[in-house]
């Protein structure tokens, strides 16, 4: 079965809200093919604003936008939605509960045009810890579209990774609804987990296909909330499963491998294996090359399935 | 709207004694630049702003966003006088559970219309806000109140440029320029001359004016809401501490408690410029 793809699932759902939400404003800093706003623009000049090469700006502009009843939706690359403008985001943002959506494109090894100074793999970590903040993470189109719809049509701040350009659609529109703190599970499984969001999730569905030719039955959950967090999705993948591997395209410092070990460290503690970048900084390289370089390809994944099974194993004796 | 029956100095007046008594109360805040902010606000709340301070909602308010969050216990002074909430909430400033929280905090106490105290944001914000009133075409007007250290962070620079771009001619912006830093004088410790030149260089239209006259201040701001494309800056030349002679210009008092000794102290000051108590 081949799988669709569509090209820039957000820039063309931006414009399409545009119509039906009025009070939606679109900003951005100098990165508008980036960020697809070009459809927005040409449909609504008049609420569009391009603020230059000023990210801080862009930020707090788009806090004064919402704080007068507009929705406003500010993008640039995720590396400086989250590192550049933190401050902007926890105060004008966050504090004042400003209906501020933060678009981060291009994020972690999604940019391997653009190297270490463009792959922001810090997003995840700075926003979740961020009180009133949301944080989603589309795992294709269809939930690209939905997440988008979800966060224009729910007040308060909300920051969306977005896929970069084309992404599968892997999951049926016609029957999905987007909702906040529920995980999808994308496939059944009963020996172990695989938590993942993002472009991470074609690359578990594939591992899980080769561990079903061992003979392992692995589960994968698309968590594509990160905040709030499925808590009981993650605890029932612990309780029925017994071992985890989280995949995700950030640093495994503080992005869901943390997330997940938070809630099952105070509920139901097993294996937890993080597939990530494993606290350096990024490279120019093709996908394929940045997948094998830092240890995130589907292999990798199968792999740390079976150092979780170990581990789940070895736990399983000693408790005999 | 304006009440003319309100003697601006008196009421000045009365704002720093309040002014002391929260820091007084509270253990602490900011006494140099709360004061120094005095007439800027009695002004703004007094005279120019549109606004209801049973109705801190209406929507065709005007907007005064106070981007120097530390000036906070000038700002609810201001607030309490002219009707937002009983005079006797401002004793609870800095007190745990208060909605006078050290730095303004817009989600406990309504009429503020932004939280602050990270500075160099308000500008900016105060820009979204003149962009969204452009878009819905409502007359009202967003006032930003600065300050001329806080014009050392970059993205007061950054704001300044989009309100030009975008010809935003019903921003107004007051910087309260007390000459001072937490760390000295500003001069000493980063100069940001000329300012006035600076700001004309941006594209805005500039007015100085003496911070300390209400009247003064009444005129300047009457000036800047002759729209002509351009936003507008009025530069209020202030004293940091203004009114007390031992917080005036003085380093250590941008952010100091007072003991009681000094709070007595510094009333008996005001009184005395005054004549008589209000």
């Amino acid at each position: 079965m081949s799988t669709a793809f569509v090209d820039k699932p957000y820039g063309t759902a931006l414009a399409e809200l545009g119509e039906r939400f009025p009070q939606l404003v679109v900003l951005d800093a100098d990165l508008q093919r980036a960020t697809e706003t070009e459809l927005f623009q040409s449909r609504f000049p008049e609420r569009y604003f391009n603020l230059g090469v000023a990210e801080a700006n862009m930020v707090c502009v788009a806090a004064g936008l919402a704080l007068s009843g507009k929705i406003a939706v500010c993008g640039s690359f995720a590396c400086f939605m989250s590192q550049r403008v933190c401050d902007q985001v926890v105060l004008s943002v966050a504090h004042s509960n400003a209906n501020v959506k933060l678009i981060g494109v291009e994020a972690a090894l999604s940019s391997g045009s653009n190297g270490a100074t463009h792959q922001g793999m810090l997003d995840l970590a700075i926003l979740r810890a961020i009180p009133n903040m949301t944080v989603f993470v589309p795992g294709d189109a269809t939930e690209t579209h939905a997440i988008l719809e979800y966060v224009v049509s729910h007040p308060g701040p909300a920051y969306l990774r977005v896929p970069r350009r084309r992404a599968p659609v892997l999951i049926d529109p016609s029957t999905f609804r987007f909702r906040p703190g529920r995980a999808v599970r994308m496939r059944p499984g009963t020996d172990i987990t695989l938590i993942t969001f993002g472009m991470m999730l074609p690359r578990c569905l594939a591992a899980a296909d080769t561990l079903q030719q061992e003979g392992i039955s692995a589960r994968v959950v698309n968590m594509s909330s990160i905040k709030p967090l499925d808590e009981s999705e993650i605890h029932l993948a612990a309780e029925e499963t017994g071992a985890l591997v989280v995949a995700e395209n950030h640093n495994v410092l503080g992005g869901l491998g943390g997330a997940v070990a938070e809630v099952i460290g105070e509920t139901c503690p097993v294996p937890v294996v993080r597939i990530g970048v494993r606290d350096r900084f990024g490279e120019v390289g093709p996908a394929d090359w940045l997948a094998e370089e830092f240890g995130m390809s589907a292999a990798h994944i199968v792999d740390a399935a079976r150092r979780a099974l170990q581990l789940k194993g070895r736990r399983a004796q000693s408790v005999k | 709207m304006a009440d003319s029956a309100i003697d601006l100095r008196r009421m000045s007046n009365q704002i720093r004694r309040d002014i002391l008594e929260m820091i007084y109360l509270g253990g602490g805040g900011h006494p140099g630049g709360s004061l120094s902010s005095v007439e800027i606000l009695v002004c703004l709340y007094f005279s120019i702003l549109r606004l209801r301070p049973d109705d801190p909602g209406w929507p065709e308010r005007d907007r005064l966003v106070l981007s120097k969050g530390h000036a906070a216990p000038a700002l609810y002074a201001a607030m309490a006088r002219r009707g937002y909430f009983p005079v006797d909430q401002l004793r609870t400033f800095g007190q745990p559970g208060s909605a006078l929280q050290k730095h303004p905090d817009m989600r406990r106490l309504p009429g503020v219309e932004l939280s602050a105290g990270s500075l160099g944001h308000g500008l900016s914000v105060a820009v979204g806000m003149a962009l969204a009133d452009r878009i819905d075409r409502k007359d009202r007007r967003v006032y930003a109140l600065i300050s001329d250290g806080e014009s050392q962070e970059g993205q007061v620079w950054e704001a300044a440029m989009a309100a030009s771009a975008y010809g935003l001619d019903r921003l107004i912006a007051v910087m309260d320029c007390n000459r001072m830093q937490v760390d000295g004088f500003i001069d000493d410790i980063m100069p940001i001359r000329p300012v006035d030149a600076k700001w004309r260089a941006f594209g805005w239209a500039v007015e100085q004016v003496d911070g300390h006259d209400p009247y003064a201040l009444e005129r300047a701001f009457a000036a800047a809401r002759e729209s002509d494309g351009r936003p507008h800056i009025i530069l209020a030349d202030t004293v940091k501490g203004k009114g007390v002679s031992f917080i005036e210009n003085r380093v250590e008092w941008h952010s100091h408690p007072l003991s009681e000794e000094q709070y007595h102290s510094a009333l008996a000051e005001l009184d005395a410029n005054e004549g008589a108590p209000a």
